[in-house]
């Protein structure tokens, strides 16, 4: 009865001193393609004696832009990873919120289309790859659901074999970015039949371009991107979608897909010559600033490491060029408040 | 009517005729249990064989040893060991310096691409190794470094050297540098200090399960605190003292229902209740804990109230017939012979709650956490948080130490249980 007694008190102890307790670790959450070098300079911040390592947790882009306006206070997160811009629309809910943010871009990410060694390499144009992929394409002024079955069937040049396409599911940011960039832009854009039957069906920006097929040729692998690497070595007639570092990683046994005529290589890539690539943002919190110990320190680490010599670029990030990284850099000092307006431009 | 009745001598021929059929529908059962156990065995040691194998060199990795120059001023300038003196110092250089004199790069880039080959955690390294012995200021002593993950899969042979340069992850030039070391005897393959004693980190040679080990035993502890006697007492009460009626009815169903929730609504009951209502922090172990501990309670109270209900009712009747009360009926003799079977019942809940990734998503546990959490209020995360995170991780070094985790995993879980089956051994009684 004792022991009871004594549990129940201590149980009871920790639960009332919680209360009290205010938050000494930074925290953040968001992109799964953001993590890995969100995870190296918090490793680097935690080295310095005088700051805890902050907690990095993933989960997505939609995860890290909605967490980081869910409120105010410890119990919400301080910092939101993203790969892919902030929507007007989540701008709104933070303002609803009452949440202040500034966001910092970090730098750039391609997505690849990579398939094994073994397989055939993919030479594709942007507006084909969209062709293949997107849920519905128009035939005879038509949107019907996708067709296609086999690459060759949308461009004779292409490989006569089954499309089979690993990708990330909806709240990811790589998803979203690859939607609006191949499937929006370079195949409702680009593509003069879907161009004009985007338009027919008042569809002006392409937007509805960016839903991807459900009929299994598309195939959500969960934000795991080992996931898809460890696939792809198996099943060999299949190509994944991915983040550039992934592929970077690999380069041994996976080949990444030519499209529209540029390799995805870092040059490239940071030369921005390859067309399917995204900026990487994080999103800061005003009110934790100096509530939170660390924050400003946390965006500091991020300049030490950002540059091409840095081991964010070992890690597979592109940096971003020297007049971007200054101005972020300010940003970082200057906090300005991100408006609507700042997203339209 | 008489031609119904069977003569005996006619039984016992039906019975005779039917033997060897009966027999061999016997042997046909025993046969097919063997081939069942026969299916689980395999799986068994196909499953541990195929993880041993893959894990085992996990807790392995290449190091160098290199002759450092203790420079007190340069390591620690401020002179009292302090961690913002060796925050301050030049560890990084000194063994730099001390890999230069040895490979002797020619260069910018070839010292850069040099400076990359030892972990990143040298210079903790350097300053743990100062700050646990001061005597070795001012000697030259040989220190050994883990080598950078990419190094490391190279010596293993994962990556090649036949691979052409432009899709190799380390160039020629460092290859060279890498047999230079080698010839000089100074590389060597040895069980590694980081997978016991090393935290999360991006750099897999670095990377340890000691966080996340630390993490599971909080958690875990939070988890029995909360959910044993909680448990306990109430099947205790279901049992002994509550009325059967319709209340308890309804109870023991909703309990049984509990037992059969997905373990991820209870990590979104956590976020709404402990971390939104009564503003708790996130990602922290006492969370994590009473949220496993709801997870777990429907399988404590069953097995508990099953080993209450095995108590035979005579030793209760024998103790109300020489006047005990009811709680001295309960605390002297109905709970000390149940206790096996709680205590059995409680640590298999343990073991479930100890492999759960799910229901700590919610609450922000599954997340990379560096520091060893060293109280239920610091962030920590899991085991099997650590296995799930490191199997994401891009890099291919932590493919080795993502099996040796879950041998570590495997090897905490089956301590649990022999040691519940120690205890039932123990405190078993029979009657």
């Amino acid at each position: 009865m004792k022991k009871t007694l004594l549990v129940t008190g201590i149980i009871s102890g920790i639960l009332i001193s919680s209360y009290s307790h205010a938050r000494d670790t930074l925290s953040l959450a968001g992109s799964s393609t953001v993590l890995p070098f969100a995870r190296i300079v918090a490793e680097q911040l935690g080295k310095n004696p005088n700051f805890k390592t902050p907690v990095v947790e993933s989960g997505g882009s939609s995860v890290g832009k909605k967490g980081v306006c869910d409120g105010v206070g410890t119990k919400f997160i301080d910092i939101g990873n993203a790969s892919s811009r902030m929507k007007v629309k989540e701008l709104d809910y933070c303002n609803k919120n009452g949440v202040k943010l500034t966001e910092i871009k970090v730098g750039y990410d391609g997505i690849v289309v990579a398939n094994s060694k073994k397989g055939t390499l993919l030479k594709i144009s942007k507006s084909d790859l969209g062709k293949a992929l997107t849920a519905e394409v128009p035939i005879n002024g038509k949107w019907v659901k996708n067709p296609y079955k086999k690459w060759s069937e949308i461009n004779p040049s292409l490989p006569n074999i089954e499309i089979r396409v690993y990708g990330p599911p909806t709240t990811s940011g790589t998803r979203a970015s690859y939607a609006e960039m191949v499937n929006q832009k370079g195949y409702c854009g680009k593509d003069k039949i879907a161009k004009a039957a985007s338009k027919e069906r008042g569809d002006k920006k392409g937007k509805k371009c960016r839903a991807m097929r459900t009929d299994g040729v598309f195939i959500e692998a969960g934000e795991q991107d080992n996931l898809i690497v460890q696939k792809l070595n198996e099943d060999t007639g299949a190509y994944g979608i991915f983040g550039f570092s992934y592929l970077d990683q690999n380069s041994d046994t996976l080949q990444g897909a030519v499209i529209s005529n540029t390799a995805p290589t870092f040059e490239n890539i940071a030369g921005n010559n390859y067309s399917v690539s995204r900026a990487l943002y994080y999103y800061v919190k005003h009110q934790h600033i100096n509530v939170v110990p660390g924050i400003k320190e946390y965006m500091a680490e991020w300049t030490k490491h950002w540059g091409s010599e840095g081991v964010l670029s070992d890690a597979g990030m592109i940096p971003m060029p020297d007049a971007e990284r200054a101005k972020y850099k300010d940003a970082m000092t200057s906090l300005p408040v991100l408006t609507a307006a700042d997203l339209k431009k | 009517m008489n031609n119904k009745l069977i003569n005996p001598t006619r039984a016992s021929e039906i019975v005779r005729n039917s033997i060897a059929k009966r027999r061999a529908k016997d042997n046909r059962l025993k046969l097919y249990g063997r081939i069942a156990i026969g299916f689980a065995v395999c799986f068994l040691i196909f499953l541990f064989s195929s993880i041993f194998i893959k894990g085992y060199p996990g807790f392995f990795q290449y190091y160098v040893t290199l002759d450092i120059n203790f420079d007190r001023e340069r390591i620690d300038p401020q002179g009292d060991l302090s961690d913002n003196s060796l925050f301050n110092g030049e560890a990084s250089k000194i063994v730099n310096e001390a890999l230069f004199t040895i490979i002797d790069p020619k260069g910018r880039k070839a010292k850069k691409q040099a400076k990359k080959m030892v972990s990143s955690g040298k210079d903790v390294r350097l300053t743990n190794l100062v700050k646990s012995n001061p005597n070795l200021f001012g000697t030259i002593s040989s220190v050994k470094f883990a080598l950078d993950d990419d190094i490391d899969s190279f010596l293993r042979g994962y990556i090649k050297r036949e691979t052409p340069e432009s899709e190799r992850r380390i160039s020629d030039q460092i290859i060279k540098f890498v047999d230079k070391l080698d010839k000089e005897g100074r590389i060597s393959y040895e069980f590694s200090d980081y997978i016991l004693n090393g935290s999360a980190s991006g750099n897999p040679e670095m990377a340890g399960i000691k966080g996340a080990f630390f993490g599971s035993i909080l958690t875990l502890s939070v988890c029995l605190l909360i959910a044993f006697p909680l448990g306990v007492a109430t099947a205790v009460y279901l049992e002994e003292v509550a009325k059967k009626n319709k209340i308890t009815e309804l109870i023991e169903v909703n309990i049984n229902n509990l037992a059969a929730v997905p373990s991820v609504v209870f990590g979104i009951m956590g976020l709404a209740i402990f971390i939104s209502i009564f503003g708790m922090p996130r990602s922290i172990p006492l969370v994590g804990g009473m949220v496993l501990a709801l997870m777990t309670l429907p399988t404590i109270i069953i097995s508990s109230r099953a080993a209450i209900r095995a108590v035979p009712p005579s030793v209760r009747d024998a103790a109300y017939g020489i006047g005990a009360s009811k709680l001295q009926v309960i605390f002297h003799h109905v709970i000390p012979l149940a206790m096996p079977g709680m205590l059995t019942g409680t640590i298999i809940g343990m073991a479930q709650a100890l492999g759960e990734t799910a229901p700590l998503l919610m609450i922000g546990m599954v997340a990379f956490i560096v520091d060893v959490p060293n109280s239920v209020m610091d962030p920590g995360t899991v085991l099997p948080v650590q296995i799930f995170m490191w199997a994401d991780f891009a890099e291919r070094m932590f493919i080795q130490k993502t099996s040796a985790a879950i041998i570590i995993l495997l090897g905490f879980l089956i301590s649990m249980n022999a040691f519940a089956i120690y205890l039932r051994k123990k405190l078993e009684r029979r009657w």
